[in-house]
C-alpha cells in the first residue's frame, strides 16, 4: 500500500508537468520553439543533478561530466538506430519502449565507463581530479571526432544524422520526476549520508568505517548514469550529434548550473537549469538582431555578479520542502 | 611556447590555489595588442613586446582586483567558476565589432624567416627566438623567485598566506604582482605566438590555455622547472604524434600522457607530495 502511495506521488507532478504542457501547445499558448525549449532545461536539469551527486553530495571534483553526457547519447542513438530506424514510425509501440530501452543502455553504458575511468582516477584527489577528468573529457572528444573510422554510423567529426525525434514532452518529463525521485531518495539514504561525509571530511569518514573509495566509485558512476540518460533524451531531441556538442565548454556549463544553484542543493540546480537555458534561449529572442553577440557578454558578467554577491550559490542550504528529508519536513 | 604560458598558470595556483582559466584569454589579448602595435602604430619590436607585456600585466591586475579578490575567503569553487566567467567575457567582448571582431587576422611578419640546417636538422630563426625567450624568461624567474625581496614575499604568501601576513608581508600587493608578472608572460607568449603562427583571432586563447594548464600539472603545479618541463613534454608528444599517427589523435594522445603520470605521480613530475593531516 504504501508503495502504491508512493508511487502515485511521484506520477502527480509528472502527470501535472506533461498534462500542463500538452493543454497549453493544444490551446496554441505555446510555440513549438518555447516546448523544444523547455524539453532541453529538463535534459540539462537532469544531467546537472548527476553533477550535483558527484561534486555537490560527494565532493568529487569533476571537469569531464559532457564526456558521459556525450557517451549516453552516442549509445543510445545508436541503439535506437540499428534496431528501430527501419520502423520510421515514432508513436509505434515498440519504438517507445526501444526507445526506453535505449535510454537505459545509454545510463547503463556511462556508467560503466564511469566505473572504469573512476577505479584508477578517483584516488586522485581535489584539483588533480578534475585535471585528470578534464583530460578524459578531451580524449573522449577525440575519441568521437575519430568515431566513423570504427563505426561509420557515428559520423565522427561530421556529426551523426538520422537519428529518430523521440524526446517529447511525457518523456522528459518523465526522466526529470524520476530522476529528482531517485536522486532525494539516494541522498537521504545511508548511502547518502556516506557520501556526504565524504565530501565533509574524508579521513573523518573513513574512520567511522565507511569503505570511502567504494562510496566514491558508486557516487560517481550514479552520477554519471543521470549524465548518460540525459545524452540519450538530448540525442532523440536535436537528432543531431556532433562531437562539439560534448567538450569540455559542456561540462563547464552543468559545473556552473551546479555552483550557481549551489552545491549539494537539488533545488538550486533545478531553478539554475531551468533559469540557465530560458536565460540563454530568451534573450535570443529578446535582444534585437543586432546586439545578438551581447548574449555571452552579458551571461559571464551576471555570473561573475552572482558568485560575488552570492558565492555559496543562489539557494545556499534551503530546499524545496518536497526535497527535504522525512525528518526535517 | 606552452612553456610561457605554462608559468603563469603555475605561478597563480602556487600561490593562490585558483585555476586561472582567464590565462589562455590574457594570452589572446596580448598577441592582439601587439597586432595593434605593430598594424596601426608601426612600432618597432621592442616597443610591440612593452606593450603586450603591460597591457597583459595591467589587465590581469584589475581582473585580480575586481573578480578574485572579494572571493579570497569563499569557497573555492566559487572563485573558479568566476575565472571561467571572465574568460568567457573576455572572449566574447573583444569578439564584439566594437573591439577586436570576431574575424582571423593575418599577423603581420615583424622580419623575414630564415631557415638554416644544423647537424641535419632545419631550424628556423623563429623556432631560436621562441626558445631563447622561453628560456631568458625562465632564469628571470627564477632570479626574482629566489633572489628577491617580492620573491620571497611570493614564496611565503604561497606556504601560508594567514603567516605570511602576520609577519609582515604585504599579501595584496604580493598577489598583484604573482598575477601581473604570469599575464607578463602571457603578453610575450602571445608575441611569439602571433609571429610563429600569423593568424589570431579572439578564441585562440582556449586550446593553447588549456595545454599550458595541462603541461603545468604534468610538471608539478606550483613548481616553476616542472612547468617547462611539463611544456616540453607536451610539445613533443604532439608532435610526435603529428608525424607518426595522425593530427586528429593530436590531443587525445597528449591527455593520456597525462592521466598515466598522475596516476603513479599524483602531484606531477616534480611535484611535492603532501603528507595528509587530520
Amino acid at each position: 500500500m504504501g508503495t502504491l502511495k508512493n508511487i502515485g506521488k511521484a506520477l502527480l507532478p509528472f502527470g501535472v508537468i506533461a498534462g500542463g504542457m500538452a493543454l497549453l501547445t493544444g490551446r496554441e499558448l505555446l510555440n513549438p520553439y518555447w516546448v523544444q525549449i523547455f524539453q532541453l532545461a529538463c535534459v540539462v536539469a537532469v544531467s546537472a543533478l548527476g553533477l550535483n551527486l558527484i561534486y555537490g553530495f560527494t565532493g568529487l571534483f569533476s571537469l569531464g561530466h559532457a564526456a558521459f553526457y556525450g557517451v549516453g547519447a552516442y549509445t543510445a542513438a545508436l541503439l535506437m538506430k540499428l534496431y528501430v530506424g527501419a520502423y520510421g514510425d515514432e508513436a509505434f509501440l515498440p519504438a517507445q519502449a526501444a526507445f526506453l530501452g535505449s535510454l537505459a543502455a545509454g545510463g547503463i553504458a556511462a556508467a560503466l565507463l564511469a566505473c572504469l575511468v573512476g577505479l584508477p582516477t578517483l584516488r586522485l584527489t581535489s584539483d588533480y581530479l578534475g585535471i585528470a577528468t578534464l583530460g578524459f573529457g578531451v580524449i573522449m572528444k577525440v575519441i568521437f571526432d575519430n568515431a566513423d573510422s570504427f563505426l561509420p554510423q557515428l559520423g565522427g567529426a561530421r556529426g551523426m544524422t538520422g537519428i529518430v525525434k523521440m524526446t517529447s514532452v511525457p518523456w522528459v518529463a518523465l526522466c526529470l520526476v524520476a530522476a529528482v525521485v531517485i536522486a532525494r531518495n539516494l541522498v537521504h539514504s545511508s548511502y547518502g549520508r556516506a557520501l556526504i561525509s565524504i565530501r565533509e571530511d574524508e579521513i573523518a569518514a573513513s574512520t567511522m568505517g565507511i569503505d570511502t573509495f567504494r562510496y566514491k566509485v558508486l557516487g560517481f558512476t550514479a552520477g554519471c548514469a543521470f549524465a548518460g540518460v540525459a545524452g540519450g533524451l538530448y540525442a532523440h531531441l536535436y537528432t543531431f550529434l556532433h562531437p562539439s556538442n560534448f567538450d569540455f565548454f559542456k561540462s563547464f556549463d552543468v559545473l556552473m548550473i551546479v555552483v550557481l544553484g549551489g552545491l549539494g542543493n537539488m533545488s538550486g540546480t533545478l531553478v539554475a537549469s531551468f533559469g540557465w537555458i530560458f536565460l540563454l534561449e530568451g534573450l535570443r529572442v529578446a535582444l534585437p538582431p543586432e546586439y545578438i553577440e551581447l548574449r555571452w557578454v552579458m551571461i559571464p558578467v551576471l555570473l561573475i555578479a552572482t558568485m560575488l554577491l552570492r558565492p555559496q550559490g543562489l539557494f545556499g542550504f534551503r530546499e524545496f520542502p518536497f526535497l527535504r528529508s522525512r525528518g526535517d519536513r | 611556447m606552452y612553456a610561457l604560458i605554462a608559468l603563469g598558470y603555475t605561478m597563480v595556483y602556487g600561490i593562490v590555489r585558483l585555476i586561472n582559466f582567464a590565462h589562455g584569454d590574457v594570452f589572446m589579448v596580448g598577441a592582439f595588442l601587439a597586432f595593434y602595435a605593430i598594424e596601426k602604430f608601426r612600432l618597432p619590436l621592442p616597443a610591440v613586446l612593452a606593450v603586450a607585456v603591460g597591457g597583459c600585466a595591467l589587465l590581469a591586475i584589475v581582473i585580480e582586483r575586481v573578480a578574485y579578490k572579494p572571493l579570497r575567503n569563499a569557497p573555492r569553487i566559487a572563485a573558479l567558476i568566476t575565472a571561467i566567467g571572465v574568460s568567457l567575457f573576455l572572449e566574447y567582448f573583444t569578439a564584439l565589432h566594437q573591439v577586436f571582431g570576431p574575424n582571423f587576422y593575418a599577423f603581420p611578419r615583424p622580419f623575414e624567416v630564415v631557415s638554416r640546417e644544423i647537424g641535419g636538422i632545419t631550424v628556423t630563426n623563429i623556432q631560436g627566438i621562441i626558445l631563447l625567450a622561453t628560456f631568458g624568461c625562465l632564469g628571470a624567474l627564477q632570479y626574482v623567485v629566489h633572489r628577491t625581496n617580492l620573491g620571497r614575499g611570493m614564496r611565503a604568501v604561497s606556504y601560508d598566506f594567514v603567516t605570511a601576513g602576520l609577519m609582515g608581508v604585504n599579501v595584496n600587493a604580493v598577489i598583484s604582482f604573482t598575477f601581473g608578472l604570469g599575464a607578463a608572460l602571457a603578453g610575450v607568449g602571445g608575441v611569439l605566438y602571433g609571429i610563429a603562427y600569423p593568424q589570431i583571432n579572439t578564441f585562440m586563447g582556449v586550446m593553447p590555455g588549456l595545454k599550458a594548464f595541462t603541461a603545468a600539472v604534468l610538471g608539478g603545479i606550483g613548481s616553476i622547472p616542472g612547468a617547462v618541463i611539463g611544456a616540453l613534454i607536451m610539445g613533443q608528444s604532439e608532435t610526435l604524434t603529428t608525424a607518426y599517427l595522425s593530427s586528429t589523435y593530436r590531443d587525445g594522445i597528449a591527455f593520456i600522457l597525462l592521466i598515466a603520470v598522475l596516476l603513479f605521480r599524483p602531484t606531477g613530475i616534480l611535484g611535492k607530495a603532501r603528507t595528509e593531516k587530520v
